[in-house]
């Protein structure tokens, strides 16, 4: 690890990082070292994250708040402890942190409160929308981010519209006002877009959203585990992430909102965990966070994930994205000098993030994948969940290298050599 | 490299030069399959001559995009078929799909049957592939299932 001051001072050391990762030790393909650049779609987890979901099964194991034990209330404390921790590492209060499954829940649990809000009593109508509503997307979502909000709109008969792209991965707001008007209920957006690494002017459009009365909705996804996140200071009413993309356990996500939306806002998942009082005739719920949390949460994730944003602030974000930064700007730069790559997404580094996309002249993305897995180098091969994003720039897919804490410019250099390799291989250079 | 063993010349040659390639009229039979893991895609045509399993396969003409490995099988594929009938055809779509189910084990290869399509032995050792070598396979046995009139 780098001095853990948390601080900027001293840049990161991955060569140091990447001791605490025991998969990153193991080889592949007869014996060649792993060069992993797939953290974009699943982030490798350190020992410090594996030994805190360990520790709490092998010493506090319980279900979380019930029972009237001792290991009941370590496993409660164990569990809201994580809560606290993910809180302050995205400057949020411990209230405002819902644990769901990944993000992808996340963005459902707030399309479907939306949807339940048409029966859910008066304080929820501020949510319901119907015909003459318009929810507005991006054409660079993830499909967690766009399909919620298509089938919010096929239920409800509110419209989608959407903002399109420019030829270099940004967001075209060229049609901000007309797009973002007074029929918007809600706006939701990348905070760091998977496919192009895009990292859109979101102030400037949540500024335009609270303008017209629009909520807005982050999929952070993306950024939170490579950029330093302050939930107060983006404008946004929601934000969601994974723990799996940042070093923390699968089966464990957030949805961040503003306390008094959470409060107003109807369940998406009933059961048991989210009651205040059940009769046969009918049932009253807990205020939020345990109100969209139904059922046996997943505790021991919730740890590894509080274990995660520990060794992410030890390393501090500030420096964990100025390593990225560099790596993508190599990246970028060692990739364009090969004749025939195109890079799909913005050719610099200003306001973006370390998912770098690119086609090779004449290989399909999959056969230049195939030829990086036999070297050793895993890559994301695809459309990346982002199927749009590949009808817009007229591409079946793309090969994707996204980086992050343990990689090295040296990783730089073998995905570049690969990409060369694959055109060796199959005769276009 | 392992590479050669799954991106055979025969594999190769089928990618550069496809067989049978392009729509084509007649046809009682269309199917769109999709891979939804990568965004391969083909449309395919089946021109049958006669009714039911005897059928001849007269014609299957495809228009596809994707990766070597689905574009070189929908153009082994379609050589395959084409002037066999419809019972014969599925017999030999059935020793691919056993084919590519073997993980990579040594299999018998009955070379008769499958003839330039035990070039993807290499191709079934991996398993995100499988579905590359399988997707012009399943098109042609649905738009072959909806010109006999089995499928709607």
């Amino acid at each position: 690890m780098a001095e853990a001051d948390g601080g900027c001072g001293v840049s990161l050391l991955p060569e140091e990082v990447k001791k605490d990762f025991p998969l990153l030790q193991r080889t592949v393909r007869g014996g060649r070292p792993l060069i992993y650049l797939d953290s974009g779609a699943t982030s490798q987890k350190p020992l410090q994250v594996l030994d805190a979901e360990r520790a709490f099964y092998e010493r506090h194991n319980a279900a979380v708040h019930r029972g009237a034990h001792l290991l009941a209330e370590e496993a409660t404390d164990a569990f809201e402890g994580a809560r606290a921790k993910i809180a302050a590492f995205v400057g949020a209060v411990p209230g405002e942190i819902v644990f769901t499954k990944n993000a992808t829940e996340s963005v459902n649990l707030v399309a479907y409160a939306m949807s339940n809000a048409a029966t859910a009593g008066p304080e929820a109508a501020r949510f319901a929308v119907g015909p003459g509503d318009e929810i507005v997307v991006t054409e660079m979502e993830h499909h967690a981010n766009l399909v919620p909000w298509q089938e919010l709109c096929r239920r409800t008969g509110a419209t989608l519209r959407w903002f399109g792209l420019t030829d270099d991965g940004r967001l075209d707001l060229d049609d901000l006002d007309s797009l973002v008007n007074e029929r918007t209920r809600l706006v939701a957006l990348t905070h760091q877009s998977n496919v192009l690494g895009t990292v859109p002017p979101v102030e400037l459009i949540a500024a335009r959203a609270r303008a017209v009365g629009a909520l807005v909705l982050l999929d952070a996804a993306q950024s939170v585990p490579h950029q330093p996140v302050d939930v107060t200071a983006l404008g946004a009413d929601f934000l969601v992430f994974s723990g799996h993309k940042m070093l923390g356990p699968t089966g464990i996500g957030v949805l961040w909102g503003r306390r008094e939306l959470l409060e107003a806002m109807p369940p998406f998942i009933t059961g048991g965990s989210m009651i205040e009082v059940v009769r046969m005739e009918g049932s009253t719920f807990l205020p939020p966070p345990q109100r969209f949390e139904a059922g046996s949460p997943s505790t021991a994730q919730a740890v590894g994930l509080g274990a995660a944003c520990d060794y992410l602030s030890a390393l501090g974000m500030d420096r964990v994205h100025a390593h990225e930064e560099s790596l993508t700007g190599y990246a970028l730069e060692r990739l364009t000098e090969i004749p025939g790559v195109r890079i799909i997404g913005p050719g610099t580094v200003e306001a973006r993030g370390g998912a770098v996309s690119f086609t090779v002249a004449d290989i399909h993305p999959h056969d230049v994948g195939q030829v990086l897995d036999e070297l050793g180098v895993e890559v994301r091969v695809g459309h990346h969940c982002a199927w749009p994003i590949c009808r817009r720039f007229g591409i079946p897919a793309t090969t994707r290298a996204s980086f992050y804490v343990h990689n090295t410019l040296a990783d730089v250099d073998a995905l570049a050599e690969g990409v060369r390799q694959a055109q060796k291989f199959f005769g276009t250079a | 490299m392992q590479l050669e063993a799954m991106y055979q010349e025969v594999i190769l040659d089928h990618y550069r030069n496809p067989l049978h390639k392009g729509l084509r009229e007649p046809f009682e039979g269309e199917a769109h399959h999709v891979n939804p893991t990568c965004g391969d895609e083909i449309t395919l045509r089946v021109h049958l001559d006669g009714a039911d399993q005897d059928a001849t396969v007269a014609d299957v003409s495809y228009d596809s995009m994707g990766c070597s490995i689905s574009q070189a099988s929908a153009s082994v594929m379609a050589d395959l078929v084409i002037g066999k009938s419809v019972k014969e055809a599925m017999a030999v779509g059935d020793a691919f799909l056993a084919l590519m189910q073997t993980r990579g084990r040594e299999a018998d290869l009955d070379e008769d049957v499958l003839e330039d399509a035990v070039a993807f032995a290499g191709v079934s050792k991996y398993p995100a592939r499988i579905k590359c070598a399988l997707l012009a396979w399943m098109a042609w046995k649905d738009a072959t299932a909806r010109a006999l009139g089995e499928a709607t």
